[in-house]
């Protein structure tokens, strides 16, 4: 579904991403753990096409396209779904409009029918259920004044309505408490497809007490320095990134 | 005609021939800029004594209204033009102005004497001078250069008393109303631009609402300037007896011309009694080109007079032509009781220039207003609010409620608020509002990354952040103001 080739990707002129190599297939869960500025935001980035990035190497196919070449909202269209780590305020636009606008373009991507308004709320109240939004949530602007866990929620709340084929999950579990943590990773886990995949990018092992991956990967460097199991992710918790930095000869 | 002279010449006009050529090109998302081919008669360019008699005799004009236009331009001669707006305006030329325009065929009995390219061109920018069709149940006035063509509706509206027509016709029909209060609102001396119209204006709506009636449909009057070498002097008078209502429609656009053309109106309301006017605006002047050549000057004096207890007016506003607006529709509330509102959603994009708000002036008990201007700047553009509260001495218990938000898109434009209160009376309450935000890069990548592209971005935002004013304007307005605002700002982001 997404092959990662050799990406190298920088911004302001420094080289983040040097060389990274990931390949995911449907059904899968990988998680991608590493220190402070090994790249792990960068790379969610670049996936999704943010201007202020530019890939200077490497391909990256997505479900069979090239996916540096399309932009940000056909990638989008495509299946390509960002939970932002810090999801943007946008005043004075009503969740319901946004919403709506951007089903009716995924829709028409698909050359599907446009919903009208009364299927289009059905829709958004089946999920909003899934991570527990109030219904109050569609007549208020994007984002704004929602409390950091309401902003993770609403992120999980958008990708139930798109139906990605492949989730990117930014540190979705920082700034959460633990409940929010269990209604956040509860959601990602009612969302699961065979067919589609998952991403989780995070710091912490405790997300992934929810999400169980299939595969952890280390990004150390702008590259994906040790790939294996989710005991991966228990060796990390224990004994910190120090180890990996000796292994790779530091 | 000889006429294609440049009216207002640019200060620093040295754009080659090319460049001249491609922003043409590049400009063309001004939907309504055609020309229509038509004979004009015309006065010769200047104004004098002997121009103002001339076009009063064409108008067949009673001698008071000859008195009033020369009162009025002997009084203009000693004004200079008000330079405390912020706007860059050049140096304008009246001498260099053909101050009458009209279509040569013109005063038709009937729809069937009316030029067909008259028709083609009112059918062209959506305005049905048939009484049906789409924005059928609207009565509509259309204005072309210095006269007015048709209006619809006359006769329905006349079984109610209503009296809808064009000011000439009104001079001529119901001289008594028209002399009453023609000039009782903005009287020749307010302002420059005041005097240059009370002595030269051609043409324009009169609508008189009798006591007790609440007008059915929306009348509007559809501005267009199409000569060129002219300027569009309009004069619009409504007068709404006690316990009336109306509501009421003004729409305006302009053939693309690297010329600067004037308008400078004058819009005057009367509200009596418990009366209620809205008087909404959607304001589609040529705005000039991505270089800010050409466009419409557009200098407008528009004031209600709340004379009556209990009486209302509403104003709102869209603006999103002109290369350059002046322009503060204002509200003396003199009854008691009486509410002056004013929304206003002013664009501007490239080049343009607005300065733009109003005044509320409270003179009578428990008084009140409300403002919420909502200025929008993109490209090289400058969007000013400017507005006054003034409570005088017997305005007790009055009270407004000021909110001025300004979005900038990019960072070339700017956004100013000039807001001033002057308060006589110790229990009046002012309160004021203002908020400035920008459209970011985090935002649209946001909204790209839902698969909205940057372009219905943008929309979303500005449609969200204008829509307390959109909501205030009549259904078929406020759709085409949404359409408006999203072919103004087109290309400005990204």
């Amino acid at each position: 579904m997404l092959e990662i080739k050799d990406l190298h990707a920088v911004i302001g002129g420094k080289e983040i991403l040097r060389g990274v190599n990931l390949s995911v297939k449907p059904g899968e869960v990988h998680a991608i753990m590493g220190p402070n500025g090994s790249g792990k935001s960068t790379l969610s980035a670049v996936l999704a096409g943010h201007p202020a990035y530019s890939v200077t190497g490497g391909t990256v196919t997505f479900n069979g396209k090239n996916l540096l070449e399309l932009s940000p909202e056909e990638r989008s269209r495509e299946g390509l779904f960002l939970s932002f780590q810090y999801p943007v305020e946008i005043p004075g636009v009503s969740m319901v409009n946004f919403m709506r606008t951007a089903v009716n373009e995924h829709r028409k991507y698909k050359n599907l029918p446009q919903l009208s308004a009364a299927e289009f709320l059905k829709l958004m109240r089946d999920k909003k259920n899934i991570v527990e939004l109030d219904s109050k949530l569609a007549n208020r602007s994007v984002n704004e004044g929602f409390s950091g866990g309401e902003k993770k929620r609403n992120e999980i709340f958008q990708m139930a309505m798109l139906e990605p084929s492949l989730s990117i999950l930014d540190e979705t579990d920082s700034g959460l408490d633990i409940d929010a943590l269990r209604i956040v990773a509860n959601g990602v886990n009612k969302l699961k497809r065979p067919d589609s995949a998952t991403i989780l990018i995070t710091h912490y092992q405790r997300l992934l007490d929810y999400i169980v991956p299939d595969v952890v990967h280390i990004l150390y460097k702008g590259r994906i320095v040790k790939t294996a199991g989710k005991e991966l992710a228990l060796t990390l918790e224990e004994k910190g990134y120090d180890w990996i930095k000796q292994e790779v000869g530091e | 005609m000889q006429n294609s002279i440049l009216m207002v010449r640019m200060k620093n006009k040295s754009k080659d021939k090319q460049d001249k050529v491609l922003s043409g090109f590049t400009s063309g998302e001004y939907k309504y800029g055609f020309t229509t081919d038509i004979e004009t008669d015309r006065v010769p360019l200047g104004l004098s004594e002997d121009v103002i008699k001339t076009i009063s005799l064409k108008k067949k004009e009673p001698e008071w209204l000859l008195e009033f236009r020369l009162k009025a331009y002997h009084y203009w001669l000693t004004m200079k033009m008000p330079n405390w707006a912020k706007l860059d305006i050049p140096t304008i030329d009246f001498q260099a102005i053909s101050y009458y325009a009209a279509p040569r065929k013109n005063a038709p009995k009937s729809l069937d004497e009316v030029d067909p390219e008259l028709l083609n061109t009112f059918n062209k920018l959506g305005i049905p001078l048939h009484e049906q069709g789409h924005l059928a149940g609207i009565a509509v006035d259309a204005v072309m250069d210095s006269t007015s063509i048709k209006t619809t509706y006359k006769d329905e509206l006349a079984k109610l008393g209503i009296i809808f027509c064009s000011i000439s016709e009104a001079v001529q029909e119901h001289p008594d109303l028209v002399k009453k209060y023609l000039g009782s609102v903005v009287p020749y001396t307010n302002n420059f631009f005041a005097a240059l119209n009370c002595a030269v204006f051609t043409d324009g709506s009169f609508a008189y609402i009798p006591k007790g009636v609440r007008c059915p449909m929306e009348l509007s009057t559809y501005f267009r300037i199409n000569a060129s070498g002219t300027g569009q002097f309009e004069r619009t008078l409504i007068v709404a007896d006690d316990d009336s209502y109306v509501s009421y429609l003004e729409g305006c656009t302009a053939p693309m011309r690297d010329e600067n053309q004037l308008h400078a109106a004058i819009v005057e309301i009367v509200a009596h009694d418990r009366s209620e006017v809205k008087y909404s605006t959607v304001q589609n002047w040529y705005p000039g080109d991505k270089n800010g050549n050409g466009g419409i000057y557009n200098f407008v004096t528009k004031r209600a007079l709340c004379k009556g207890v209990d009486s209302k007016v509403f104003w709102t506003q869209v603006e999103t032509g002109s290369a350059i607006t002046w322009k503060y529709p204002s509200c003396i509330l003199r009854g008691d009781n009486s509410v002056g509102e004013f929304y206003s959603v002013a664009v501007t994009n490239n080049y343009q220039q607005a300065d733009t708000g109003t005044k509320m002036i409270h003179i009578g008990k428990n008084t009140r207003s409300r403002i919420v201007s909502k200025g929008i700047s993109a490209g090289h553009s400058q969007n000013s609010y400017r507005g006054l509260v003034k409570m005088s001495e017997n305005a007790d218990f009055a009270r407004n409620f000021s909110q001025c938000d300004s979005l900038l898109l990019g960072d070339k434009c700017g956004a100013h608020t000039f807001p001033s209160i002057d308060v006589h009376n110790q229990t009046a309450i002012v309160e004021h509002e203002a908020s400035t935000s920008k459209i970011n890069e985090d935002q649209l990548f946001y909204c790209n990354q839902r698969g909205i592209s940057t372009e219905d971005a943008v929309g979303l935002i500005v449609n969200g952040f204008a829509k307390e004013v959109f909501n205030k304007l009549p259904m078929e307005f406020a759709v085409e103001a949404q359409k408006l605002l999203q072919i103004s700002l087109e290309g400005t982001v990204g």
